[in-house]
């Protein structure tokens, strides 16, 4: 710390925090995977650089998607980020299963410290990085799309949304190779969290990559709330709204309510560590329930924010694929807002143990049961969605009904858990861990699974291998139910979560099972990522240019598949909840319009990968106190700011001709493509155009 | 929807532009939503102030270190400031010419540099005395709200220095109006932030 330029520049670094070192040094097998998962970052890393140079796509990568504003690209980025991150948590979660099925009553192949950080990582990418950018890239993708709008009220604040969320990633990832990560778990609790518990860089590592992540959450929420009441078509009244768009609009308004208490919270973390400050600490006044509560009165929301867009998905999905409108909407809309609502005074529920009066703990947990109902309220909607309607068991429909299914299931164990005595018994062990996945995988994963599978085909122009499809479809159930129902019975037995090693040799069996199913839903994963190869190799025999291949009901389906840049060549007019359908049905709605204009787009800027890649840095020079990087970082990322506040150039026209002949290309298309019933939707037949029955 | 449906109330934008005054509308709108996101910050940081107020754990107390006067003369700053602001809103309304629009702007600058001066002073004198944020979880929850008050109003002085020379490199154009009127929301909703810091933190401090 005193003398020397060397940890002027470097901060605390040392060669003990590569982890190839520290394998060197001690090679045993929990550091020999540490060191292993650094290398695998640092040479995909490379891979994937030398692939694109090799390809010479540096320049077509930087000016046809970093720079992108549109919400398009940005959604897919968003959506290409959330797998990336899906794979490393989804493998960390797999380890897990294998460290405990092989550690009873030995001390299998990981240790403590490094367990505590893969359960910290795989919480948090799960829940941030994954969950959050796989939500945030559908709705960026479909939602101006179903309101007929060209883009989001402010396109490059939503690039600067996507690299903060990149930048946090990015961090999460560089602790695999320079120095550890959290082992605090993905809520972080003080006082563990504070200095006199881990002095160390991985708490650190977690703050800043969740205050980057909550900062870049926030002003999503702002652009997509301004953009739903700003920006619909005309004709478009809030309850002509695609079921999608109402929880896109309940999720941004959770956003920006929700994200600040998560920020406030890190922050004053973030004080107490670096500022000698005590908001949380043992001594000197600090009180962590102050920490508690601002975590919860983000995270309970949080989970809504997951699962919102995910009901949204189903309800399109569900009334797509039974070729029947949404029964029961205005319910489905009230369901939502009073989820939206309720799910700001139940926080508590996550504390239950920790010291509150016993009459608080009952009003929080009848408040939790009462959310219960409008989800009930929800699923008999889809049910009878679907009654005498003509079900088509595609991917995304077998997604929707597993979910109903297990959801169902995952809620009865939540009831359970609502009851403060009952939960004095089950809080901290495995049945807990049980219940969220009950309620994130099905509720979070599938829902944003089914949305890919069914708007893939109108991002890319082609359909999804439906073989592979249905394969992963099948991992991902039987390994759910393998991976997480032993847990229940693991839990209610007493083994706690958050366990390195295991003492009682009845629950081997369990393990074993839940450690199978873990292996499966590997399984999973991998097929979609073998249907998405098969997919693109085969794309010729699967278009859908045209761009209505299931007979879809809203806007997104009247157009091109992939959609031109500007997405409407003519602002739409609607004046109905199903425009497309009725339009299908009542006029052609492949006649060109009168005549073509000229149109206004917002032109590529590169703000927000540069305040991406300054946030960054910076967070890197805090996490490290390499304070000259933080301070150069978080200078530049003013300059960033204010200099774009000065640029004018800032859009650029398609000329009508341009439009024109975009369009009577598609028009051309659509006119030649065979209308097709809905028994053929899944072959080679359907170049997206539906046969119309009155 | 005709055009006046959609004209934004505070600007003049000229008549014809339909598509400016929409994105104006959802420009403003959309600071709006922010500002109401900053304000749940701000309200956490009340809550968070007022669980901790008691932690005093035998360091100095608020009737120790708040002062009366000084703290009226910022409060008093800040406000004049705000009524600055709206002299220069009204100026860029009314068209009126650039060198009282720069005029009320450089006001509003002063008045908010003075009260950033005289918080800092604030601060020093508590510093000497030993009110540290170390030193106890009362004094850590005051210097997490105020300041937090004060690097805004800082954060708005240096808007304020961007957007003058704004309008005197671009003139006022459309973008450089509703900027500037982002901006005076922004001014106006420290004063709300700072009369409750002055009610709720000092004057209750103060009676105590
Ligand atoms: C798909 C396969 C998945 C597997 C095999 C898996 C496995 C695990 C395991 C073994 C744990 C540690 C349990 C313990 O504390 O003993 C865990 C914790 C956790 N998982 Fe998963 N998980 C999966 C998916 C997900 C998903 C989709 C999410 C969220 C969207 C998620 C969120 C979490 C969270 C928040 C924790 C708690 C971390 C902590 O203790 O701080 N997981 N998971
Ligand atoms: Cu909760």
């Amino acid at each position: 710390m005193t003398d020397g330029i060397l940890p002027a520049v470097l901060g605390r670094f040392e060669w003990q925090s590569l982890p190839f070192v520290r394998a060197w040094e001690h090679p045993n097998a929990s550091e020999i995977v540490g060191a292993g998962a650094g290398a695998v970052v640092i040479i995909g890393a490379i891979l994937v650089a030398a692939l694109i140079t090799r390809l010479g796509k540096w320049r077509y990568l930087w000016s046809e998607w970093f720079t992108s504003v549109d919400h398009k690209k940005i959604g897919i980025m968003y959506i290409v980020l959330a797998f990336v991150m899906l794979s490393r948590a989804l493998i960390e979660g797999v380890l897990m299963r294998m460290q405990q099925a092989t550690a009873v009553n030995s001390p299998g192949f990981i240790a403590p410290d490094h367990f505590a950080q893969l359960f910290s990582t795989h919480g948090t990418i799960m829940i941030f990085f994954m969950a959050m950018p796989f939500l945030t890239g559908l709705i960026n993708y479909v939602m101006p799309l179903q309101i007929g709008s060209r883009d989001v009220a402010f396109p490059v604040l939503n690039s600067v949304s996507l690299w903060l969320t990149a930048a946090a990633a990015a961090l999460v990832m560089a602790s695999l190779v320079v120095g550890r990560f959290s082992t605090g778990g993905w809520s972080g609790y003080p006082p563990y969290t504070e200095l006199a518990f881990s002095p160390g860089v991985g708490t650190d590592y977690w703050i800043w990559a969740v205050t980057l992540g909550s900062v870049g959450s926030t002003l999503t929420g702002i652009n997509f709330a301004v953009t739903i009441y700003k920006m619909r078509c005309a004709g478009m009244r809030l309850m002509r709204m695609p079921l999608f768009v109402w929880t896109a609009l309940c999720t941004s308004i959770l956003m920006i309510f929700a994200m600040p208490p998560l920020t406030v919270a890190t922050a004053l973390l973030a004080l107490d560590r670096y500022l000698d400050f005590h908001f949380f600490t043992n001594d000197l006044g600090g009180n962590m329930m102050n920490y508690a509560n601002l975590f919860w009165l983000f995270g309970h929301p949080e989970v809504y924010i997951l699962i919102l867009p995910a009901f949204g998905v189903f309800s399109e999905v569900v009334s797509t694929f039974s070729s029947k409108q949404l029964y029961g909407y205005t319910s489905l809309v009230i369901a939502t807002a009073v989820i939206t609502v309720l799910s700001f005074t139940v926080w508590v529920h996550h504390f239950f143990t920790m010291g509150q009066a016993a009459d608080i703990n009952a009003a929080f947990g009848i408040a939790t049961m009462a959310i219960g109902v409008p989800t009930g309220v929800k699923i008999y909607d889809w049910i009878w969605t679907m009654f005498l309607g003509r079900v088509r068991f595609t991917v995304p429909m077998l997604f929707s009904l597993a979910f109903m299914m297990t959801f169902v299931l995952g809620g009865f164990t939540g009831i359970l858990l609502a009851f403060p005595p009952l939960d004095y018994l089950a809080h901290n062990t495995l049945f807990l861990v049980a219940h969220f996945h009950n309620m994130l995988i099905p509720g979070l994963l599938y829902g944003m699974l089914a949305g890919y599978h069914y708007w893939f085909p109108k991002a890319f122009g082609f359909r999804l291998d439906e073989k592979w499809g249905r394969i992963s479809f099948g991992c991902w159930v039987l390994g759910f139910y393998l991976a997480f129902m032993p847990l229940y019975v693991l839990g209610a037995s007493g083994m706690a979560r958050r366990t390195q090693a295991v003492f009682e040799p009845s629950f081997r069996p369990w393990l074993y099972v839940a450690g199978i199913g873990a292996l499966l839903l590997a399984g999973a994963l991998a097929s979609l990522f073998v249907q998405l190869w098969v997919s693109v190799r085969d794309r010729k025999a699967n278009r859908v240019f045209a761009g209505d291949p299931w007979d879809g009901r809203g806007l997104e389906w009247s157009i091109s598949a992939p959609p031109p840049e500007y997405n409407f060549a003519v602002l739409p007019q609607v004046n109905s909840r199903h425009p497309f359908h009725d339009g299908k049905r009542q006029d052609d709605p492949y006649a060109p319009p009168r005549a073509y204009e000229d149109i206004t787009l917002p032109r590529n800027s590169m703000t927000g990968p540069a305040i991406g890649i300054l946030a960054a840095a910076a967070a890197f020079g805090l996490v490290w106190h390499m304070w000259w990087l933080a301070i150069i970082g978080a200078l530049a990322i003013s300059a960033v700011v204010i200099a774009r506040s000065f640029a004018r150039d800032v859009e650029h026209t398609i000329s009508a001709d341009e439009v024109q002949r975009t369009e009577q290309r598609w028009l051309r298309a659509a006119a030649n493509a065979a209308p097709i019933p809905r028994e053929l939707e899944m072959t080679s037949a359907n170049q997206g155009l539906a046969e119309v029955s009155a | 929807m005709s055009a006046d449906e959609v004209r934004q109330a505070g600007l003049e934008l000229g008549r014809n532009d339909l598509l400016t005054h929409e994105q104006a509308g959802s420009a403003i709108f959309g600071f709006w939503v922010f500002l109401m996101s900053d304000a749940v910050i701000f309200a956490l940081l009340f809550a968070t102030y007022g669980v901790m107020l008691p932690a005093t754990v035998g360091g100095p107390t608020p009737a120790d270190e708040y002062k009366l006067v000084p703290t009226l003369i910022e409060t008093v700053l800040l406000l004049t400031s705000s009524f600055t602001f709206g002299l220069a809103s009204v100026a860029m309304k009314h068209g009126a010419s650039r060198r009282q629009l720069l005029g009320w702007l450089g006001v509003t600058l002063i008045l908010g540099i003075g009260f950033l001066g005289m918080e800092l002073h604030d601060f020093m004198i508590m510093f000497s005395d030993g009110a540290v944020p170390s030193r106890s979880g009362y004094l850590s929850s005051f210097f997490a709200l105020v300041p937090l008050h004060g690097l805004h109003v800082f954060f708005g002085s240096v808007w304020i220095v961007v957007m003058m020379v704004q309008v005197l490199t671009f003139g006022l154009d459309a973008r450089v109006k509703v900027n500037l009127q982002r901006l005076g929301l922004f001014w106006h909703f420290l004063d709300v932030v700072w009369i409750a810091i002055f009610s709720v933190v000092y004057l209750q401090g103060m009676i105590q």
